[in-house]
């Protein structure tokens, strides 16, 4: 069954469209990754498919509600964790989630029952009395994905979960996502310029870029396409280097970036001899070879012919300033 | 309504009460300022007299300050609803399966009443200082009058929020809008029935709602020096308020995070 469906979904700020005719559809209980570089057009995706934006043309069902007609089903059944913090940091932990709790009209007795399940869910039990604000950013987060499950959520979006924290904390965030996928049962959608975090988490994974979604598939498959090992090599004249190497039969895909070449083959390690032997006879001199199993870098690779546009975890402060900036405010 | 509906109400007014009773510095701030103008600007003039002015100054004074603490303080909290944008915590309101309008009235409702809270430790410090209240009825009476103010002020700050993208803009507004209300409101010195001031002022002073707010609460409390009869003021502001709080929820309303 399908819990998410778009039709064509989009949306346009003052002329520049965020999102363009995506249609693509969520299977029940599924880890599913939007993955794609900053602006691509994620988030505004999902602010439109929890009711926060509505889309310009288009339309899409969550958990089987209309997400313009049926407002307040959708929202019933999603569970959110935002890329910028959304708690109150005057507040505890405990009361940020009962706050959460009440708004979704549970009772007495759920609200604590479940209450204590989301807790250790995200092992916060010794820090629920004491403010937010003397939280770290991985204990925020935490709190946030606990939060987003309070009440029972069909499927629970998480933008950019992992943004911003250190290499430790998000293989912790990674495994609760797991976990709470796994003896929740719930369907999570993620958004993600990370290509390990989608690699390691999602099941399938769409790339967007420019609002447009390039390509949806399983990871396994979407690596597959680029061939089962990548060349990457730099040497003096690539261009004539790529002419002759387009001639062979074994080589599955070839790429010419600004200082290497990247080359797609099957059993890499035996193909290395036989580029240097082709190298050679053209008279090309190879500075430097290596042979690596394809990441999803390799994949955004080949479907936008850039690498993601590099970026290091920034404050979330810094986003929201730049989002201001080009809504014109 | 809806059980949902209802928590959200009490959800968001909790949260304003909480967070005013844990924010030390904000209380004491809002609490000093009144105190310095009773204290010191009420000492000062106590033995004065001012043209259209009849007894003691700190009597005239008192309600004006009252007015202005509950004026500040509700404002403030309708502006920030900007922090609530800026922190995100708005998105996980409006994700939430309720009504944007109740979403309103437990924020504004919250911001009324730790505004009137305010409101009342001024007007204890004030009635400690001697000022004395006319009636038992005027005394409640007084009470409507503050927290309409309230009300009105967090609906005014509620449209400042919506409209504005940071807080420089907040503060501007209070220099040139705020103030000059706040000082032909006859707040601090008497306005209708001053015979210094150019005649125009006095016609530009009817025009301003905070001069029905602060003359409805003296005449309700000291029953002295006030230009209209209380239960027309009352009818002058409850309109304010209505108009006020209609535009800001409208405006809320449209907001989209």
């Amino acid at each position: 069954m399908d819990i998410i469906k778009t039709e064509k979904l989009t949306k346009k700020f003052d002329g520049l469209t965020a999102v363009d005719n995506i249609s693509f559809s969520v299977k029940e209980g599924e880890i599913f990754g939007f993955l794609g570089p900053n602006g691509a057009g994620k988030t505004t995706t999902i602010k439109m498919l929890t009711t926060l934006l509505n889309p310009t043309s288009g339309s899409a069902e969550v958990a089987g509600f209309n997400i313009i007609n049926e407002k307040n089903d959708v929202r019933k059944k999603v569970g959110v964790v935002f890329q910028d913090p959304a708690i109150d940091f005057n507040l505890t932990g405990r009361e940020n989630l009962d706050f959460h709790a009440r708004v979704y009209a549970l009772d007495r007795e759920t609200r604590k029952k479940r209450m204590e399940e989301v807790i250790k869910l995200v092992d916060l039990d010794e820090k629920m009395n004491i403010f937010v604000k003397n939280y770290s950013g991985g204990m925020k987060r935490r709190l946030e994905i606990a939060r987003g499950l309070m009440h029972y959520p069909t499927v629970l979006f998480l933008d950019e979960p992992t943004l911003g924290l250190d290499a430790q904390t998000r293989r912790a965030i990674w495994d609760y996502i797991r976990k709470m996928n796994k003896e929740e049962g719930t369907t999570i959608f993620l958004t993600t310029h990370y290509m390990d975090e989608a690699d390691y988490l999602c099941n399938r994974v769409g790339i967007i870029d420019h609002g447009k979604i390039l390509i949806i598939d399983s990871t396994t498959n979407l690596k597959n396409s680029v061939g089962n090992d990548v060349i990457t090599l730099s040497c003096s004249d690539m261009n004539k280097l790529l002419k002759g190497l387009e001639k062979e039969s074994w080589i599955k895909n070839t790429k010419k970036h600004d200082t290497y070449l990247t080359i797609g083959v099957e059993k890499g390690e035996e193909k290395i001899p036989e580029v240097i032997f082709i190298a050679q006879k053209l008279g090309i001199k190879i500075k430097s070879i290596s042979v690596r199993k394809p990441t999803l870098d390799d994949v955004f690779l080949s479907f936008t012919g850039r690498t993601i546009r590099n970026q290091d975890p920034e404050h979330p402060w810094k986003q929201f300033a730049r989002r201001h900036e080009r809504r014109g405010g | 309504m809806q059980h949902g509906e209802l928590q959200a109400i009490y959800v968001m007014w909790l949260r304003q009460m909480k967070r005013f009773i844990r924010s030390r510095s904000r209380i004491i701030g809002t609490i000093v300022q009144p105190l310095f103008f009773l204290f010191i600007l009420g000492g000062g003039f106590r033995g004065a007299t001012l043209p259209g002015m009849t007894g003691d100054y700190i009597q005239f004074i008192a309600p004006g300050i009252v007015a202005m603490a509950i004026l500040f303080s509700s404002m403030y909290t309708g502006v920030s609803v900007l922090w609530d944008k800026k922190f995100g915590f708005l998105q996980e309101i409006l994700v939430a399966p309720v009504s944007r309008f109740s979403i309103i009235i437990g924020r504004t409702l919250g911001g009324a009443t730790t505004a009137v809270l305010q409101g009342t430790i001024v007007l204890i410090i004030a009635l400690l200082l001697g000022v004395t209240v006319s009636s038992i009825s005027g005394f409640i009476l007084a009470y409507i009058f503050m927290i309409l103010i309230g009300l009105t002020s967090v609906g005014f700050g509620l449209i400042m929020a919506t409209k504005m993208e940071d807080f420089e803009g907040f503060q501007i507004i209070i220099t040139l809008i705020i103030m000059p209300l706040f000082f032909i409101s006859s707040a601090l010195f008497p306005i209708a029935s001053n015979t210094a001031l150019p005649d125009i002022v006095i016609k530009l002073s009817y025009a301003n709602p905070l001069f029905y707010m602060v003359d409805g609460l003296r005449g309700s409390l000291t029953n002295m020096n006030n230009v209209l009869h209380p239960l027309i003021n009352l009818g002058v502001v409850l309109v304010i308020c209505i108009i006020m709080l209609g535009f800001g929820s409208y405006l809320f309303n449209k907001t989209e995070a």
